[in-house]
């Protein structure tokens, strides 16, 4: 079915702009761009349709990649209802942001680099999702963090651009350190590294070898999916162009973690302890990254925040046993968090980047557009039915109620966080006075429609795709009775968070500063961010920076290295200008050591025959 | 056939050789080093000749006429590089000769 035609296509498109990219005009630039990742998605299609009931996985083997021993790797890509889904997501959502990016990339400089690397970006993501090895969906993961690093420090003429890139880049080295360690142990144990052979065998093996493996692929899931200790990268990285914080970090490459764990459902089920990990990390994360999102003012940080958050809802999901429910949970978050942060993007480019909310307000007379779809995906994320949000949440938090139901409550004092910070955010941006002072303007009409299709998705999306009854094939069966009454807590929690949110902030303005003065302990607390950045940079940026700079580089590299490398100079300068009294210029002076060295020619020659017999 | 020792004619070349050597390293007219490598030469040409005597080998014999024409190959450029070195200079002084250094 030339699976590899999906990968190809993008990067055949980066190629083009990335090299003659300079040289073409913004249209053609597009045309490339988008051209490429439209096709993707229609051979997509394609190799669905030709599938038939889509139960049997189509595996593609194109050469050997790697042979060593008994180990022998391919270049394998196969596509299964999992694949499936994520390809769907990555290619029917990156189209859109490519479409979007059209409008919000007119006026800014090093467009066609912009997207070749987003071009880039769709290469390696799609390989992470095709791949049929651990290798393979490596080299994808690998991939993508580079591009996030390349498209975060976009504007790299800005220090702070270039910072969260390097911040990015280096926390992702650590979550990636963990996942090399587990494909290292995975080929230890079983020799290879394909999916089906590995989880063939995974049913046999020790239990405390899968728990090594799956808690090594937690660290590698944590640091790409941002969750606790690594999701310190992601807040950051909305330096980069909004388009790329829609794409990147909050529809595709952050969800590899959740991927990567349900691809591995099988290590995972045999290894209840990493589970356990897994579902705790993603609670814990869900309350603790909603709750910064409480009081940020930055509209795209209060989205971020928000992101980190649903990717905890998704490991609770996987974590629980439900991995239809978080990869449900991944799919309908693509659609409403791309919407959310599209539709910030369309607020930032009316008031000509202007992030600040409270510099906004009342714009929803001005950017009517971008106003009720932002409305339409507030609505899905903060869980009120019908919408999508709500049927993914749900299934999430009803798996977490069998699980443990601390967990469930834990989920449903976050739910309310959640609905409370987005409305809270619609309502500084929309509602009120305008605050601000450039002249809003309404988006052009190649940012508008990929707002509007997604905020469809985002409505409908949770009846149009019953993504856990496609996947029930997969996974094994997880039997979670309905329960009315758990949908109802979760539901009301929702509603109350609105209601709070516009308490607060429509019906009596002045309520929240009031609030925040009156706690203001916690209210630092989380408007700091619970001073977790700070707290990693006594704990580990500062010893780091400081070890590196007495020891290695003090130490080490000047006194070491360097010291070796000029001595060996200085030596051989030394005995240089000794050996330089000999070069008198004086013919007869070269004659005498002709004489010496010929005399003890004869005599080491003499001496080795044995001297006089 | 009582022919002179080998031993005498190999002490001639060493002693030809040496005063070579010493003519080379303690003069200092270049005419008078050039004609000591002349000399250092012919005593090895001599001792050739004698081993080719003694061993009835007619290899040494060809290397006497090798070293005989690189000698006045020598001869010839030699000569006239000291004509040069005499006419840009105004010495035959071998020490005044040092311009390699510096």
């Amino acid at each position: 079915m030339q699976l590899w035609l999906i990968p190809i296509l993008p990067l055949a498109g980066f190629l083009i702009n990335g090299i003659f990219g300079r040289r073409f005009s913004k249209s053609l630039v597009n045309t490339v761009a988008i051209g490429s990742v439209v096709l993707a998605f229609a051979w997509v299609l394609r190799v669905i349709a030709g599938m038939g009931d889509l139960n049997t996985a189509l595996n593609e083997h194109y050469f050997t990649w790697i042979q060593s021993g008994a180990l022998s790797i391919g270049c394998d890509l196969a596509v299964d209802r999992l694949t499936i889904v994520m390809l769907l997501v990555v290619t029917g959502i990156g189209s859109l942001i490519h479409v979007y990016s059209i409008g919000y990339m007119a006026h800014e400089g090093g467009y066609y680099r912009f997207f070749a690397y987003l071009n880039l970006f769709m290469f390696f993501m799609l390989v992470l999702v095709l791949g049929a090895n651990y290798l393979i969906l490596f080299v994808g993961w690998e991939g993508v963090g580079l591009c996030s690093y390349l498209l975060i420090g976009f504007y790299f003429d800005k220090k702070f651009a270039t910072n969260a890139g390097n911040k990015a880049f280096i926390v992702n080295r650590i979550g990636d350190f963990g996942f090399s360690l587990a494909i290292f142990y995975i080929v230890k144990n079983f020799g290879s590294l394909d999916f089906n052979t590995v989880f063939r065998q995974a049913a046999s093996a020790p239990e405390w070898v899968l728990t090594i493996i799956a808690l090594l692929l937690l660290v590698g899931a944590c640091g790409k999916s941002a969750q606790i200790p690594l999701y310190v990268w992601l807040p950051d990285a909305m330096a980069g162009p909004t388009p790329v914080s829609a794409l990147i970090h909050a529809a595709t490459m952050v969800t590899a973690g959740v991927y990567m764990t349900a691809r591995s459902w099988v290590v995972f089920t045999h290894a209840p302890v990493a589970m356990e990990w897994v579902a705790c990390i993603g609670i814990v994360t869900a309350f603790f990254a909603a709750s910064i999102g409480l009081v940020q003012n930055d509209i795209k940080k209060v989205f971020a925040y928000s992101t980190v958050s649903q990717l905890g809802y998704m490991f609770v999901g996987v974590g629980c046993g439900a991995f239809s429910a978080g990869v449900y949970h991944l799919v309908t978050h693509a659609f409403f968090k791309a919407l959310l942060f599209l539709g910030a993007g369309s607020v930032i480019h009316a008031l000509s980047g202007e992030q600040d909310m409270r510099n906004m307000g009342g714009l929803r007379k001005k950017i009517k557009w971008t106003y009720m779809t932002m409305m339409c995906a507030a609505v899905a994320i903060a869980g009120i039915p019908p919408f999508s949000g709500f049927f993914s949440k749900d299934a999430i938090l009803l798996a977490a109620h069998q699980h443990a139901p601390w967990m469930y409550w834990l989920g449903v004092v976050t739910a309310g966080m959640t609905a409370f910070y987005v409305f809270r955010a619609m309502f500084m941006t929309f509602f009120g006075e305008y605050r601000g002072h450039e002249h809003p303007h309404e988006s052009p009409p190649s940012m508008l429609i990929p707002l509007v299709i997604l905020a469809v998705l985002s409505l409908g999306g949770g009846y149009l795709f019953k993504i856990p009854d496609f996947l029930s094939a997969l996974f094994p069966a997880m039997e979670v009775p309905e329960d009315l009454s758990l949908m109802l807590i979760s539901v009301a929690a929702g509603v109350a968070g609105i209601a709070v949110a516009w308490l607060m902030y429509i019906a009596r303005p002045g309520m929240a500063d009031s609030l925040a003065a009156a706690f203001r302990l916690p209210y630092q607390l989380i408007y700091n961010k619970w001073f977790v950045d700070e707290i990693y940079d006594a704990a580990v940026v500062k010893p780091v920076v400081g070890g590196s700079r007495v020891v290695l580089w003090k130490g080490v590299d000047s006194g070491l290295i360097d010291g070796s490398v000029n001595g060996v100079g200085s030596a051989a300068r030394n005995i240089g200008s000794l050996l330089r009294m000999m070069q008198s210029g004086n013919v007869r002076s070269y004659a005498t050591w002709v004489l010496l060295g010929s005399v003890l020619l004869i005599v080491a020659m003499w001496t080795a025959a044995g001297g006089i017999r | 056939m009582t022919a002179v020792p080998i031993s005498w004619y190999l002490t001639l070349s060493a002693v030809l050789f040496v005063l070579g050597v010493a003519g080379f390293l303690f003069r200092r007219n270049i005419i008078t080093v050039f004609m000591s490598i002349e000399l250092m030469l012919n005593a090895v040409n001599l001792s050739f000749v004698t081993f080719a005597y003694h061993n009835k080998d007619v290899s040494g014999h060809l290397f006497t006429f090798f070293v005989m024409v690189v000698a006045a190959a020598e001869a010839a450029v030699g000569l006239a590089i000291i004509l040069t070195v005499y006419k840009n200079r105004s010495t035959l002084n071998i020490d005044e000769v040092n311009s390699m250094k510096n």
